[in-house]
């Protein structure tokens, strides 16, 4: 068993309360953070810890924070979602029933190091239970003394407030999700500007992603080195919440330290494969990564051991295939998935999406021929060009069926059916 | 028309809000619940309480996956065919629910009280495959889980309504 930080009070069908919170040591982080330190000591403490953004892109939330800069206008906000719409991913909605006040003291820890005025929580539809557990804790914060106006008797005033969304994938990219806050379309914008600069009505705004919240209050009050010394891995540092699912025995979320190696993931924590099937392949990092080769199933979970062999920690979602399930038919649902959640805005992602997915459902119907496959490799590249990230993400499954997966394409095409339909 | 309170609750939230913008998806979800789908009418007053043009609205409604624009019944499945539910039978289950109620995804039962729409990953993929009834999340589904869920809902029901 590992060390338990971010689920250490993780019980069965319940949620922690602020006491209990209390008593494993939360809010001593935030007593600390506006007791002992100045907002620019607590963003050094995050960065000599190096919290890696924990929604994918991994950038160091310590260097995200120190871009804002002393200059920069007030009102400041900071914005979090739980909005994981990525295929696979769940940890969020796992950390708010487990323990809602460990986010609630990162985010306003967060607020203090770059002295922001107020916190957005960014809700899904489908997670609506989460949206009420937090705005019962907030007024529970609140009543205590840890949110409002100064905190803890210090001068720094912070609010936190949820924010519903109407539900749509796009609106977990950043500049997607200060449009929908604003009632606007939410459209990721072109080249902009960085958020900490001009986010939320064009004000200073952090986003920052839950599971690299909750671990905010644990650096500050453990250390950089604590935290560090969590990991598995030199590079990466503190635990990581890994999702399981698919065709595994045990589906779940479990906290373990970063680069724990793919195959303990799969079969000791998620319970190996479910009885009668063979591993196959998994999408290690939720629906926009790469569909992994079996020789890799040793490598280590964090950043740069997912980048060593060609591959993407994303949100950490391992998705895991069996050796019945048809890899073409599995990217047909994928590619489904994301030509109907792709906002339509820019024209590479909104053309070359539908036309990936023509492809792919006409190889999977028996009407595939070997010509496709170079046009699916061009227009997979195509899609780099469009405004987010959304549309390469979007096109990794395929482009790795393609290079790990080739014979099964190939079959599909000469036999002229899916060979694993009768 | 909406009832006094229900306009007035919502006037003072707007009233209070530094950004009345912010509150457009709370507002439609509200005009949602008492009209049982955001209406014609009701994206007006929507658009009228707001200050925005019913395009605005119409723009934000026709996004987001939540926001009806055509009448739902009183209980609306979301059916999850993300990628996870796929593998594990969400074909299975979208059949089940549409045999069981005569209709096909999209569609609402005659007597107004069950619509099925397939959705994308809700974020359950520990319990799949899932589906959502108004907002609350069912799974593992098997045939037996989902009869016994439609009867229990079916006896709570109260008067039947037609689909409008």
């Amino acid at each position: 068993m590992y060390p338990q930080v971010i689920f250490q009070n993780r019980k069965p069908n319940r949620i922690a309360t602020i006491d209990e919170y209390r008593q494993s040591g939360g809010y001593e982080g935030l007593t600390m953070a506006l007791q002992k330190y100045s907002p620019k000591e607590v963003q050094q403490i995050v960065v000599d810890a190096n919290l890696q953004g924990r929604g994918g892109a991994g950038f160091p939330a310590g260097l995200k924070w120190k871009s804002v800069a002393d200059h920069f206008p007030f009102p400041r906000y900071v914005i979090t979602n739980i909005d994981e719409y990525e295929p696979g991913t769940f940890k969020d909605r796992v950390m708010t029933h487990t323990d809602p006040h460990m986010m609630i003291e990162g985010m306003i820890i967060t607020g203090y190091a770059v002295s922001a005025q107020t916190g957005i929580i960014f809700v899904r539809p489908s997670y609506e239970s989460s949206a009420v557990i937090f705005e019962r804790e907030l007024k529970i914060a609140k009543e205590a003394g840890h949110l409002g106006k100064n905190i803890l008797g210090s001068n720094f005033s912070f609010d936190i407030v949820v924010h519903r969304s109407g539900g749509r994938y796009i609106c977990g990219e950043g500049t997607a999700q200060i449009n929908a806050i604003q009632g606007r379309r939410p459209h990721p914008v072109q080249s902009p500007v960085r958020s900490t600069e001009k986010g939320l009505w064009n004000q200073p705004t952090v986003l920052n992603n839950m599971e690299t919240l909750v671990n905010v209050p644990h650096i500050v009050r453990h250390g950089a080195e604590w935290f560090k010394n969590l990991a598995k891995t030199k590079t990466a540092s503190g635990t990581k919440l890994y999702c399981v699912s698919g065709k595994v025995t045990h589906p779940g979320c479990y906290e373990l330290p970063m680069g724990t190696r793919l195959s303990e993931i799969i079969e000791e924590h998620g319970g190996g494969m479910s009885p009668g099937n063979e591993f196959k392949t998994c999408l290690p990092g939720g629906a926009s990564t790469y569909y992994l080769h079996k020789k890799f199933l040793d490598a280590e979970m964090d950043y740069d051991g997912m980048k060593k062999v060609g591959n993407r920690l994303g949100t950490g979602a391992v998705i895991v295939f069996d050796q019945k399930t048809c890899l073409v038919s599995a990217t047909l649902n994928l590619m489904d998935f994301f030509v109907r959640e792709s906002c339509g805005w820019c024209t590479p992602c909104r053309e070359a999406l539908p036309f990936i997915r023509d492809l792919i459902w006409r190889i999977e119907e028996g009407e595939g021929r070997e010509e496709f496959i170079p046009i699916l490799r061009r227009m997979s590249l195509h899609t780099w060009k469009s405004y987010c990230a959304f549309a390469p993400g979007a096109t990794m499954p395929v482009t790795s069926l393609l290079d790990n997966f080739s014979e099964e394409v190939h079959e599909h095409i000469s036999q002229k059916k899916c060979p694993y339909k009768g | 028309m909406l009832p006094e309170e229900l306009l007035e609750g919502l006037q003072k939230r707007i009233a209070e809000t530094d950004h009345p913008r912010e509150l457009v998806v709370d507002i439609m979800f509200a005009l949602q619940n008492h009209y049982g789908y955001l209406s014609d009418e009701a994206l007006e007053e929507g658009a009228r309480l707001l200050g925005m043009t019913p395009l605005e609205l119409e723009e934000l409604a026709t996004f987001y996956d939540f926001v009806y624009r055509e009448p739902v019944g009183r209980y609306v499945i979301h059916v999850c065919d993300g990628v996870v539910c796929w593998m594990n039978g969400y074909e299975g289950v979208m059949d089940y629910l549409s045999k069981k109620f005569g209709i096909r995804p999209g569609e609402t039962t005659e007597d107004g009280l069950f619509t099925i729409l397939p959705t994308a990953c809700i974020g359950y993929c520990d319990l799949s495959p899932a589906m959502l009834i108004n907002g609350r999340p069912y799974g593992p589904l098997t045939p037996e889980k989902i009869d016994d869920i439609l009867n229990r809902l079916r006896a709570e029901a109260p008067e039947p309504r037609m689909a409008r």
